[in-house]
């Protein structure tokens, strides 16, 4: 580390300190900091902090288990990656990997995310106003109570929910452009969980293994919830977002893959 | 020993970035090193490097060969060579700034030289075919020498260290150009040597590559059959020759070369509506289905006038593009373009497979 960025973190150190002792609101001016060095200086803090000026900077609040952390400036890949509890609000858009196996915590995007968001999350929830990029939800996985919720307000890139094994994807399809809802192979390899589409689907091809439905009362009621909490979230109407068919997809089996193994 | 470039293989994350101004308003070389800074981790220091387009104006007519020279008497050869069939109008070192980050450097030499009239019609070879024949007779005979850069009013910079600290090295800053493009490596293949390092080059076509792809085999061995040699082991290589097989020998556009080698699945033609597009497509995958090339990419290939940048059909790497009134900004994370240009619009990611074209306006360049 140069010794510019170590007199920094001492700078940042003290001003914490400072503010712990009785300031609610931080700011932390990231500068040339490094993700080591803000992630230092985030931690043993449970306060409203506020990241100013990021650029690409990786990994930032991993691992955080409370705190409430606001990032200004564009958060690098892995924002919020084995997030345990914490909750992130970007004021802009994000790069790839957000919430990348993330256990607990709340993550909110007031932009655009890039590729692979909530990748292998069994955990917590994501809120992204705008669009996401390929393999939105890959992997995600569901233990008991622990149910990951990806909700999305624009449009994805191709191959959503590949290989999800749990846990729930939301796209609403908000943002005006000519583009399908959802790119080319959705749901490819998806053996658990459950997605739901704001769309009636009929552009769009699905794998074999799943089935896709329009949404039952039951599930409307399920969906109403994500939705209120998007449109407290990002400031838009409930009633105007809900006026649309839905489709529910879900896999055929609970475990696909059984017959490929030797029972034992 | 350090082993070279295509000695050993070890079984790649890179950051690409590009800049390029419509109007061809020309830059220097500092905002495309600031793009490489917030991606500094996606290097290892084991190499960087740029292409610069617009660069040598006082010499547009004349091919800019870059070369590494392993010691003295490799390059009085060298010359001697050159001079057998070229009109050598300029010979000089390339200036560097010596600094830590950057070490073991060879001899770096630039020349400006046109092919002799009377080689040319010898053997009954246009300018440019004469120059790739020539560049690749260089690096795989002439042992210790290795040309990197090749094209008219164009250079390619490269070398071992993190690629902000290679724009410093080359001192990018005194130079102007149109387009930029850059590359931080991460070698993960082969152990990273100066040659190695992006962008790789054969005449105007510079290619930066994000990626590791799994055809390299099956394209190397197709292609080798038009006289190509691949000598280094590294995919970025053929990629950069089969673009130039495509586009200058075959005369596809970019386009059609970009639904070459990231071709559609046969399922998504088959869904075409458009009936030309689909016979196009269907055509395209049959006449060249060794030069598909599959397994993760993203690239920026810099070529006279203009760029072009692509994904894999599966878009297994990230790009961004973002634009500012005449420029058009394209790298691997949106940092980067934010670096070159805090207050770029537009910001949004190629589908995989989706070409983006970017030309300078005719005459402006």
């Amino acid at each position: 580390m140069t010794k510019r960025k170590t007199e920094k973190i001492r700078f940042f150190k003290k001003s914490m300190e400072k503010s712990q002792k009785g300031l609610y609101n931080m700011i932390i001016e990231v500068g040339e900091l490094d993700h080591r060095a803000i992630n230092e200086a985030l931690r043993g803090t449970d306060r409203e902090v506020t990241l100013s000026g990021c650029m690409g900077q990786r990994f930032i609040c991993a691992g955080m288990s409370s705190g409430n952390v606001e990032v200004c400036g564009i958060p690098g890949n892995a924002l919020g990656a084995y997030l345990n509890g914490a909750h992130i609000t970007v004021r802009g858009n994000a790069q790839d990997a957000v919430g990348d196996t993330m256990n607990a915590g709340t993550i909110v995007i007031h932009g655009n995310v890039g590729d692979a968001v909530g990748y292998a999350m069994r955990g917590g929830r994501i809120f992204v106003k705008g669009d996401a990029g390929y393999r939105a939800g890959i992997h995600m996985k569901a233990y008991r109570e622990k149910i990951p919720v990806l909700v999305i307000g624009g449009k994805t890139g191709s191959f959503l929910g590949e290989y999800q094994a749990g846990g729930v994807i939301v796209v609403l399809g908000l943002s005006k452009d000519t583009r399908r809802i959802v790119g080319n192979f959705p749901c490819t390899g998806m053996h658990g969980g459950k997605m739901i589409l704001r769309s009636d689907c009929r552009d769009l091809v699905f794998p074999n293994q799943v089935t896709a439905r329009p949404a039952t009362p039951e599930d409307l009621a399920e969906i109403q919830g994500y939705v209120a909490e998007y449109c407290a979230l990002f400031k838009e109407t409930e009633a105007d977002v809900l006026r649309s068919p839905f489709t529910v997809i879900t896999p055929d089996s609970k475990n696909p893959y059984k017959r490929l193994y030797v029972a034992n | 020993m350090i082993q070279k470039e295509g000695s050993v293989r070890i079984p790649s994350g890179c950051a690409i970035a590009a800049v390029i101004s419509k109007n061809g308003e020309r830059m220097t070389g500092e905002p495309i090193i600031r793009a490489m800074k917030p991606m500094h981790d996606r290097s290892n220091g084991l190499g960087g490097g740029f292409a610069g387009y617009g660069i040598y104006p006082e010499y547009r007519d004349l091919y800019a060969l870059h070369l590494f020279f392993d010691c003295r008497d490799t390059r009085k050869a060298c010359e001697a060579f050159l001079k057998e069939c070229f009109e050598v109008v300029r010979g000089e070192i390339i200036p560097t700034r010596k600094m830590p980050e950057i070490t073991d450097e060879p001899l770096i030499w630039r020349y400006f030289v046109a092919p002799l009239r009377s080689v040319l019609s010898n053997l009954q070879l246009d300018e440019k075919s004469f120059v790739a024949r020539t560049v690749m007779k260089i690096n795989t005979e002439m042992k210790g020498a290795y040309v990197f850069s090749s094209g008219k009013n164009m250079g390619t910079f490269k070398a071992v260290g993190y690629p902000e600290d290679v724009g410093a090295f080359y001192r990018l800053e005194e130079y102007s150009g149109y387009c930029w493009t850059a590359h931080g490596r991460y070698p993960t293949n082969t152990p990273g040597w100066w040659g190695g390092a992006h962008p790789f080059t054969l005449l105007d076509y510079a290619v930066v590559h994000n990626g590791e792809i799994s055809s390299y085999d099956a394209n190397r061995r197709f292609i080798e059959m038009f006289g190509y040699k691949c000598t280094l082991q590294t995919d970025t290589e053929v990629i950069t020759y089969i673009l130039d097989y495509l586009v200058r020998v075959r005369q596809l556009t970019l386009r059609e070369a970009a639904n070459v080698i990231a071709a559609p699945f046969w399922s998504t033609i088959e869904a075409k509506q458009d009936a030309y597009e689909k016979e196009k497509l269907r055509y395209l995958r049959t006449v060249f289905p060794s030069l598909l090339i599959t397994g993760p990419f993203s690239i920026v290939l810099g070529f006279d006038g203009g760029l072009m940048a692509l994904n894999d059909r599966l878009k297994l790497r990230s790009m961004v593009v973002g634009e500012k009134d005449d420029k058009v900004f394209i790298a691997s994370e949106e940092a980067a373009v934010r670096a070159m240009e805090p207050e770029a619009e537009n910001i949004w990611s190629p589908a995989g497979g989706e070409p983006v074209i970017v030309t300078v306006k005719e005459g402006m360049f």
